[in-house]
């Protein structure tokens, strides 16, 4: 059987349709008065405000290599960031530290220490399988280049991201 | 001859195009506020490129957008499908731009200056005229529709000319209690009889208020609020935007235009809308009169004073046009037709007589 769905009486006031144009107006009119005082929170302006100061601590941002407090490089070749890294974005050519060096025999070094921005995924497992805490995560968001070849990040330029890391740093940072 | 002249360029190119093009800046700047976003802001003048040291972008940002918009409607590619009415296909653009600046003309945008009526065509049958050469409009729309030889276009120009005949009677009739009132046709004479006796819709504004002009102040809000209405209809704006009611037919009419052509849709719908905000203010608001200062007949700076007024109100009436699109949802056809024909049409012919009966009673 057929079911008639019953339709609201209405008013004579929502019947003219007027007063709910007024209504509707002035409800216009407010965000708009809103806006105009600053009173609404809109999008960030980017280029002009940038992300940097909100970003949260456990943001996962560009991967570089980072120095100890000495200015020494923490990173020994291991090259266990190459081999975790899912899209293959790390290439590491390691070689050996010359023979005055205390650590000759003992460890290796990055000759070369390249990570590809176009096909790093920021997926911070190179910071998590690095046994040194060689490799960090910092809060560089705006990666770009005209091309390829700039596009991958040297050994010279992912020291010059990553700055010094000194003192105990927490390996399992919690908020990661 | 060159007073005319001068008064045609003024207005065409150094106010109306602006005007138009600064209100479609506008519209998306207060559509952008009022749906609680910024809108263009970022394009500002280059003038660094003339030599100056910076560019003023972040105070005046977004000014130079219309100019950029211009640029590009000016250098996309010009693209006329195979498939349409060629002839009338150019025709439509200009039949939907021009009859709206033609219409400018009968309008007195200021009081005096040097001794010269600033009007460009001052005709003593002014509002018809308007009325005429507005509803030309329509034929814009409708061999845009059907030289497109497409199936939304068609539909958006059918609609339109159903709309605009509706509307048409509504809008006519309900001007005509301004002319019982005024008694002429003349826009001039209008604007001079309310600055005599006061705005129609505020006939306080000559410094006096007498019972019949309350008793006339009742059919003249009537009429007013019909005219608006029958307004947003004629210049296909949103509640009554149907013939190119993006969510049911592409873009309506112009679905097929590209470039400039369509710009020029887009241009003449604006200009539409300052002539009918200007009709409204002539009609309604004093037109140019600015209460309780000297008329341009006294000085040129009054004049120009004069002018600035009636740019104001236009001004405020668009803000209103633009507040009423971001505000309302369109209607449907059949609610669209039986507006027009069962309520407008109805109230502003009854409104004529209440008119014509409390002329009677107070004259």
């Amino acid at each position: 059987m057929a079911y008639t769905v019953p339709r609201p009486k209405l008013t004579f006031a929502e019947k003219i349709y007027l007063p709910s144009i007024i209504a509707g107006l002035a409800i216009t009119f407010k965000h708009l008065k809103r806006m105009l005082a600053g009173q609404t929170k809109v999008a960030m302006q980017y280029p002009e405000e940038k992300w940097d100061k909100n970003l949260p601590e456990h943001y996962r941002g560009a991967p570089t290599l980072v120095m100890d407090e000495h200015g020494r490089e923490r990173c020994v070749a291991c090259q266990l960031c190459e081999f975790i890294c899912p899209p293959r974005a790390i290439t590491i050519i390691p070689g050996e530290l010359p023979a005055e060096s205390k650590f000759a025999k003992v460890e290796k070094y990055p000759e070369e220490f390249e990570i590809d921005m176009i096909r790093c995924i920021y997926c911070g497992l190179c910071e998590e399988v690095c046994p040194e805490q060689a490799i960090f995560l910092r809060k560089d968001y705006a990666i770009t280049g005209t091309s390829r070849a700039e596009m991958v990040n040297d050994k010279k330029k992912l020291y010059e991201l990553g700055g010094v890391m000194d003192g105990l740093v927490n390996k399992w940072n919690p908020l990661k | 001859m060159a007073w005319s002249a001068g008064k045609t360029l003024f207005l065409i190119f150094l106010v109306v195009l602006p005007m138009v093009s600064y209100t479609v800046y506008a519209e998306r700047r207060v559509s952008a506020l009022i749906q609680d976003r910024i809108g263009p802001n970022r394009t500002g003048f280059p003038i660094s490129l003339l030599g100056f040291k910076k560019d003023i972008s972040p105070i005046l940002g977004g000014l130079g957008q219309p100019i950029a918009d211009a640029v590009k409607f000016l250098l996309k590619e010009d693209f006329v499908p195979a498939h349409v009415n060629k002839p009338y296909f150019w025709l439509a653009p200009c039949l939907a731009m021009i009859p709206a600046i033609v219409t400018l003309s009968a309008i007195p945008f200021g009081s005096e200056l040097f001794g010269t009526k600033l009007v460009v065509a001052d005709i003593n049958v002014g509002l018809l005229f308007m009325f005429a050469i507005s509803s030309v409009s329509v034929y814009g729309i409708v061999l845009a529709g059907w030289s497109s030889n497409s199936k939304y276009p068609f539909l958006g120009g059918i609609r339109s000319s159903s709309q605009m005949i509706s509307y048409e009677l509504g809008m006519g009739l309900s001007a005509v209690p301004v002319l019982l009132i005024c008694s002429t046709t003349s826009l001039t004479k209008i604007v001079d009889y309310q600055v005599a006796n006061g705005w129609l819709l505020a006939p306080f504004m000559n410094g006096s208020l007498s019972f019949p002009e309350v008793l006339l102040w009742i059919p003249a809000f009537i009429a007013f609020v019909t005219f608006t209405i029958s307004m947003f209809a004629e210049t296909n704006r949103l509640p009554f935007d149907l013939p190119e009611s993006e969510t049911e037919l592409v873009a309506g009419y112009h679905t097929e235009y590209s470039s400039m052509k369509f710009a020029l849709f887009f241009l003449g719908e604006y200009t539409a809308m300052i002539a009918g905000s200007a009709l409204t203010v002539v009609l309604f608001f004093g037109g140019w009169h600015i209460p309780f200062l000297p008329t341009g007949a006294q000085h040129w700076f009054w004049g120009l004073c004069s002018i600035a007024a009636f740019f104001a109100k236009v001004a405020a009436l668009l803000f209103i046009f633009i507040w009423v699109r971001w505000t309302l949802p369109r209607f449907r056809f059949d609610q669209l037709m039986r507006i027009g024909w069962y309520y407008l049409f109805e109230i502003a012919l009854v409104n004529i007589f209440l008119t014509a009966g409390i002329l009677a009673f107070v004259k």
